[in-house]
């Protein structure tokens, strides 16, 4: 049981890592990459909106939509949860934690918007995960998002002090850089099954 | 009345090449890098989010008198998320090959940041008809854009073009792979940029963001705060 879940994170993190192998997420990553701090905070909200979103998304598939056989509803009833969830974390923060509030804050409205996270949902109701299996692999995703954009903002950085043709330069180079990053996220497919 | 004719033909243009919403504003990365590994696929996801686009332009456009501000983006996204819901079960009614292929990522629409934008920047501030003439031109932009990516990225990657074996080329796996998704729109883009004698853009489209106005790295970068 454990050693599944276990690959379950690992595959989740490392071989279908959701911006480099299903590009889900791709606006965050190509916008708030540029530098180191705002890639780890966007990363660890993404992370935590993932998580929560899945915590609620599963109980009410199966508990409230499935009963009633409205699975067809999922993506109208899923993007309204993740929509009232960012609102109502937005709200806690800014309350109870105003200094979490100031290094995460900034980005949760961009969150709701985010296809990973509307992605993990629907992802972990497609691959008839279990509960527990839904809530490691949104954790790994939201952790594989965050360490993809980590380490694109060492990459970026180098990219940008580097002389390349007047045609490529900013987002042509960054993207061409993103794909060398995915080729080296490939050489993990298959690693753990 | 001719100036009228002008800007209507305008409205229905801009999207296709000028502002093209995946190679010159970049809106709508995610389906441009993940559905293009087939030009059937870029045609079917193209075609899907013009459906939602026209449709939401139309909509938000008539209702913008009634939507009150502080709800307008949850609004919008009930009634993007409606239109996606539709086109999900006409496709898996009339085309279950093209459903399989797509799958996840015919559901997330809803959050297609071109929908989204479009319904910020232009349907909430025109009229219907202008709204529905801008979502076919920007949704043909997306449709023409997804095509070219997925007809490179299948002849060099799979050696077929639209299921159609191409003689004598050996083709090279990494272009279908998601290294080769990066790869092509990286060169498109700056092909594009080429051609038009432009300098590439140094950003993504957050200028037509909904959520440009709270995002703060956006607005430090305006200078609107520190």
């Amino acid at each position: 049981m454990s050693s599944t879940l276990l690959v379950i994170l690992l595959n989740a993190i490392l071989c279908d890592n959701y911006v480099l192998s299903k590009f889900m997420g791709i606006c965050p990553f190509l916008g708030v990459s540029k530098k180191l701090d705002s890639a780890a905070g966007m990363g660890a909200a993404v992370t935590f909106v993932m998580v929560c979103a899945t915590l609620c998304t599963y109980p009410i598939y199966y508990g409230i939509l499935v009963p009633m056989e409205l699975t067809y509803m999922k993506t109208i009833a899923f993007i309204l949860i993740i929509a009232l969830f960012v609102q109502l974390i937005e709200m806690i923060l800014k309350k109870k934690i105003p200094s979490l509030y100031n290094s995460l804050g900034v980005y949760l409205p961009l969150i709701t918007t985010n296809c990973a996270v509307l992605g993990a949902t629907i992802l972990n109701i497609d691959s008839e995960f279990t509960f527990i299996e839904s809530v490691v692999n949104a954790l790994g995703g939201g952790l594989g998002f965050t360490l993809s954009l980590i380490i694109f903002s060492g990459v970026r950085s180098r990219v940008n002090s580097a002389d390349i043709p007047e045609t490529f330069k900013g987002i042509p180079a960054t993207l061409i850089a993103a794909s060398i990053v995915s080729v080296s996220f490939m050489g993990f497919s298959g690693m753990f099954s | 009345m001719s100036d009228n004719k002008k800007s209507a033909m305008y409205d229905l243009t801009k999207g296709i090449i000028k502002e093209n919403p995946t190679l010159v504003t970049l809106l709508g990365m995610c389906p441009t890098l993940a559905v293009t590994t087939q030009a059937s696929n870029g045609i079917g996801m193209g075609l899907a989010t013009t459906f939602v686009l026209v449709c939401s332009n139309v909509v938000l456009s008539a209702l913008k008198k009634f939507i009150p501000s502080a709800v307008r983006l949850p609004s919008f996204i009930v009634i993007i998320a409606s239109f996606v819901t539709l086109i999900e079960f006409l496709m898996k009614g009339y085309l279950p090959d093209l459903y399989d292929s797509l799958g996840l990522y015919l559901s997330l629409i809803t959050v297609n940041c071109i929908i989204l934008g479009r319904a910020e920047a232009f349907a909430s501030k025109n009229t219907v008809f202008r709204s529905a003439l801008d979502g076919i031109g920007m949704g043909l932009g997306f449709t023409l854009a997804l095509f070219l990516m997925g007809s490179v990225r299948e002849i060099m990657g799979a050696g077929t073009w639209m299921n159609i074996a191409i003689p004598a080329f050996s083709p090279m796996t990494i272009f279908i792979m998601p290294a080769g998704g990066f790869f092509v729109l990286g060169v498109i883009i700056a092909l594009v940029n080429k051609l038009a004698n432009k300098k590439p853009p140094q950003e993504l489209g957050c200028h037509s963001c909904p959520n440009a106005a709270q995002c703060e790295s956006y607005r430090k970068e305006k200078g609107e705060c520190k």
